[in-house]
């Protein structure tokens, strides 16, 4: 399974906010297990979610030449997302800082509210990462390197829409 | 311009939010790591709403800082902080009560250092006071 908990971007303003949806299948694995009869989209993975619309977004803000991780979360649940709906997951960044930031962060079906949270990403130098881990901004690496791209698209100005 | 227990109470509020201690914990002497749990993310977390609750800047390595001692190889010895150390560190942090790191100035005791007070003294120096 691929670690991409966003679809794609439908809006991006630089260093402010950026939007991004989610697709909801029941073909995805894990509706199987959660909850056997009762699927419903797993807390942990909204926030993944909504956790790489803003990462992206401070990423981006310091053109991904740093490391950027995850580091606090402060989340409050208001309903269930099901297979069949789209969650629209937008963060607004609230500080911008050289060593980390923070992002407030929304997740909606329509104009429903799905779930909050505060979001504290930390930008490890390198001599704070883990000694096994190489300092190659790992984060915005492989299969998310196609997610930038497209952030870079609707940030210049494109629907967000596929070509 | 704010009066100290003014300064402590808003320093108390942030901590509260950004630790998810009881307000009671925060006391003037209390230490954010040993006493307040915190974690060094947390500092993070604290510069960021201590910036928004009084409105001021606070740059890299000025309230916390993390690499006072790696500028000079003279700064410690046998894991003591020496008195060219010492003196770094007044100098960098004129805002920390060192009176009882004088006495047993161990490097890991410096944790130590960084109580509710210590932070509530640099916000008076920043805010004029």
């Amino acid at each position: 399974m691929r670690w991409l908990w966003i679809d794609r971007f439908t809006a991006f303003e630089p260093g402010r906010s950026a939007a991004a949806v989610k697709c909801l299948s029941h073909a995805e694995d894990h509706f199987a297990d959660h909850l056997p009869g009762f699927p419903v989209m797993p807390a942990p993975l909204i926030l993944e979610g909504l956790a790489q619309t803003g990462g992206i977004l401070v990423g981006q803000a310091h053109r991904y030449e740093k490391n950027v991780v995850l580091a606090k979360m402060a989340a409050k649940f208001h309903r269930e997302a099901f297979p069949g709906e789209v969650l629209t997951y937008t963060a607004t960044a609230v500080d911008l800082g050289e060593t980390g930031a923070r992002v407030a962060g929304e997740a909606r079906v329509g104009g429903e509210l799905v779930a909050e949270a505060d979001i504290l990403f930390a930008f490890p130098t390198a001599d704070q990462l883990p000694p096994d881990l190489p300092d190659t901004k790992f984060v915005f690496g492989g299969e998310m390197a196609q997610l930038l791209r497209q952030a870079e698209s609707v940030a210049a100005g494109a629907s967000g829409r596929p070509p | 311009m704010p009066t100290k227990d003014e300064v402590f109470q808003k320093v108390r509020s942030t901590l509260v939010d950004a630790l998810n201690v009881d307000e009671d914990e925060v006391t003037p002497s209390a230490r954010l790591r040993g006493d307040l749990n915190a974690e060094s993310i947390d500092f993070l977390d604290i510069v960021f709403r201590l910036e928004k609750q009084f409105g001021v800047k606070i740059p890299r390595e000025e309230l916390f800082p993390e690499s006072i001692f790696q500028g000079d190889a003279d700064f410690v010895a046998d894991g003591k902080v020496t008195p060219k150390g010492l003196a770094e560190l007044q100098e960098r942090m004129p805002f920390a009560d060192l009176s009882e790191f004088r006495k047993d100035p161990r490097l890991d005791k410096m944790e130590d250092l960084f109580t509710v007070d210590l932070i509530v003294n640099y916000l008076q120096r920043k805010l004029g006071g």
